[in-house]
């Protein structure tokens, strides 16, 4: 069929560019444009102001800084979770299940969940002050409480954000045949050294595919750190935000917003540099 | 090198008996081949052997020490998986030296040791490569090949040929025999392919439901099967059972008188190997109705009926006979195995 109607995937593939082009790379290319152009001239005048503004060296820093410890975190957890709930025979599916409930919830609503445990008068203040190991309400996500206010924001990502990376680390697990892991056994290779030198090199893809989206994502983090933060956590989709919406300069929200993207696709080139997956080498 | 002895094994899987007390020893450089159909228990007997599994109850020994317990490294044997195992990410050579590198050997003794096991499987030109550029054969010559490479004790097979086409499954056969009998190490290969067992094997363990109904030599488990599940499964075709009536201790095959065993009862089992007879005449021979003749060029496969139950026998191919003859056949009565028909177990063979 294909050989006598050759131009019918082409007809099913087209809906989906169309789509795409309209909704995704018509805004791309005018967010682009906005923020290299002023009153319609080429102009770096966007960038400058957003370089220049007190609150971009903190957002860079804060949104690098989040992403450089929750990934790696993120990254161990879910390959704990993996490696664990392959022992298991039954109830493995129930397991999964539960741990990928932070999936199904918004990412504003997990940071009102983060909120209503960590603000004054929050459950955690609650179960300290009942252990008798405070004796008032404590600020934790306060601009005087930096270090309380990053851990917070860390573990509200940590706990949203692991799912999605077990998910794809689970299924790279699947696809390693247990022979591999039984060989190395019989040939000596205790269990650490069965993890580093057979099941990690034997996951990759399922590594690189979870570290990229997992990073991309990271640096786009808003709601969350908007929720517990607020402005005293700057990050640099937040500042997009403001600039936009309280601003009214769409002009630098769109610097921001290229800014984001253009570290998002240089983290994914470092990921596939970083992380070669050789076909040949693969199961 | 080392003797195993396998005592009194069990495996449970629940409420199912996976291995009903096997007691089985091998001898040190002896090939034994554990065969039977899927489902037997060959492939747990194995793995409980290897470690990868634990018995239920009873002990294996190798070299006379007990090895129940203890994990896989220590037990100073390699195993060839059925499909391989070899690993994806490492070169042919990595792969060869991993056994080796797990028990921290210098340099110069693994560069020996793997040029050395990969000159008896004939892998040197592809040292450097990934296992993915490689054939299915030659993916199972590393696999061989890492395995012989830490001079193990003790060598367990899984099935290793089965994932080879015919053609080279036979190459194969013929090779890891060669290299085995060269390295003289103790083997247990599991099979489900009785040409395998036959060709390769010092001695064989027929299993069947997690029992080994017999152990022995090829030969003698061809022409002297313990019981009928054994001389079905070996041999192709598979043995001929003819129930016969017994008449004064003898059994009539046209006018051969065959005597049988003492304490047989009215009724006998008669065990025939499709090759062992004769074309006779038909009065003198025992009646024979062919339903399919298929010349096979190096001999003629007959398919029909004796005592209206189902035989197949073998002629040499410059006998003439066709579909829907009737025909005698002269047996050959030192190849008779007789088995009772409630058991199922073969007499002695001397009775014959």
């Amino acid at each position: 069929m294909t050989q006598t109607r050759p131009w019918v995937p082409y007809l099913l593939i087209l809906p989906s560019v169309a789509f795409l082009a309209l909704l995704f790379i018509v805004p791309l290319v005018q967010t682009i444009w906005l923020a290299i152009s002023d009153n319609g001239a080429p102009s770096l005048a966007n960038a400058q102001r957003m370089v220049n503004d007190i609150n971009f060296g903190r957002s860079v820093q804060n949104t690098f800084l989040l992403t450089a410890v929750v990934v790696p975190v993120q990254l161990a957890i879910a390959l704990a979770m993996g490696t664990m709930v392959a022992k298991i025979a039954g109830g493995r599916e129930t397991i999964l299940w539960i741990w990928t409930i932070p999936l199904a919830i918004s990412d504003l609503a997990a940071g009102l969940v983060w909120l209503s445990i960590l603000q004054n008068t929050g459950y955690f203040n609650s179960l300290l002050f009942g252990l008798g190991l405070i004796e008032r309400q404590t600020s934790w996500l306060s601009y005087q409480t930096p270090v309380a206010l990053f851990i917070a924001i860390a573990i509200a990502e940590i706990w949203r954000g692991t799912a999605i990376v077990m998910v794809i680390i689970v299924a790279g697990l699947n696809q390693v045949p247990k022979e591999f892991k039984e060989a190395a056994e019989i040939f000596g290779a205790g269990p650490w050294t069965r993890f580093w030198r057979i099941t990690l090199p034997l996951i990759r893809p399922a590594l690189q595919s979870a570290l990229i989206l997992r990073t991309v994502l990271a640096f786009e983090v808003f709601a969350v750190v908007y929720a517990l933060g607020g402005r005293n956590f700057p990050v640099l989709v937040g500042e997009a935000y403001n600039w936009q919406n309280q601003n009214q300069n769409y002009g630098v929200a769109a610097a921001y917003a290229v800014l984001i993207m253009v570290i998002s696709l240089a983290a994914t080139l470092v990921y596939l540099k970083a992380i070669k997956v050789d076909p040949e080498r693969l199961p | 090198m080392a003797n195993i002895v396998i005592d009194r094994i069990r495996k449970n899987f629940g409420s199912f008996q996976a291995l009903k007390e096997i007691s089985l020893t091998i001898n040190d450089g002896e090939f034994v081949s554990l065969l039977g159909p899927s489902g037997c228990g060959k492939t747990t007997l194995l793995r409980i052997i290897a470690g990868l599994e634990s018995a239920t109850s009873g002990d294996v020994r190798i070299g006379e020490k007990s090895v129940i317990g203890l994990p896989p490294k220590d037990r100073g044997l390699a195993m060839v998986f059925q499909n391989y195992a070899v690993f994806p990410h490492m070169t042919v050579y990595e792969n060869v030296a991993f056994g080796l590198r797990m028990q921290k050997v210098d340099d110069a003794r693994v560069k020996k040791q793997v040029e050395k096991a990969a000159g008896l499987l004939h892998i040197e030109p592809y040292l450097d490569r990934y296992p993915n550029k490689l054939s299915g054969g030659q993916r199972q010559r590393v696999a061989v090949a890492r395995a012989l490479a830490v001079e193990p004790k003790v060598l367990l097979m899984d099935e290793p040929l089965s994932n080879l086409d015919a053609l080279l499954r036979l190459e194969m056969r013929t090779e890891l025999k060669t290299v085995l009998q060269s390295a003289g190490t103790t083997t247990i290969y599991v099979t489900h392919d009785q040409t395998e067992a036959m060709g390769l094997s010092d001695r064989i363990a027929v299993m069947h439901n997690g029992v080994v109904e017999q152990v022995g030599s090829p030969v003698d488990v061809y022409n002297h099967p313990a019981t009928r599940f054994v001389g079905g499964f070996i041999g192709n075709p598979p043995m001929n059972f003819i129930k016969v009536p017994v008449e004064n201790g003898r059994v009539a095959a046209g006018v051969q008188q065959l005597v049988v065993p003492d304490g047989s009862a009215s009724e006998i089992v008669l065990g025939l190997r499709g090759e062992a007879v004769e074309l006779a005449n038909l009065p003198e021979g025992m009646e024979m109705k062919v339903r399919v003749a298929e010349p096979m060029g190096s001999h003629l496969l007959l398919t029909g009926s004796i005592h209206d139950q189902p035989v197949r026998v073998i002629l040499p191919a410059s006998e003439t006979v066709r579909s829907g003859d009737v025909i005698g056949l002269k047996l050959d009565r030192n190849r008779i195995t007789w088995l009772s028909p409630e058991s199922g177990k073969s007499y002695p063979a001397a009775a014959a």
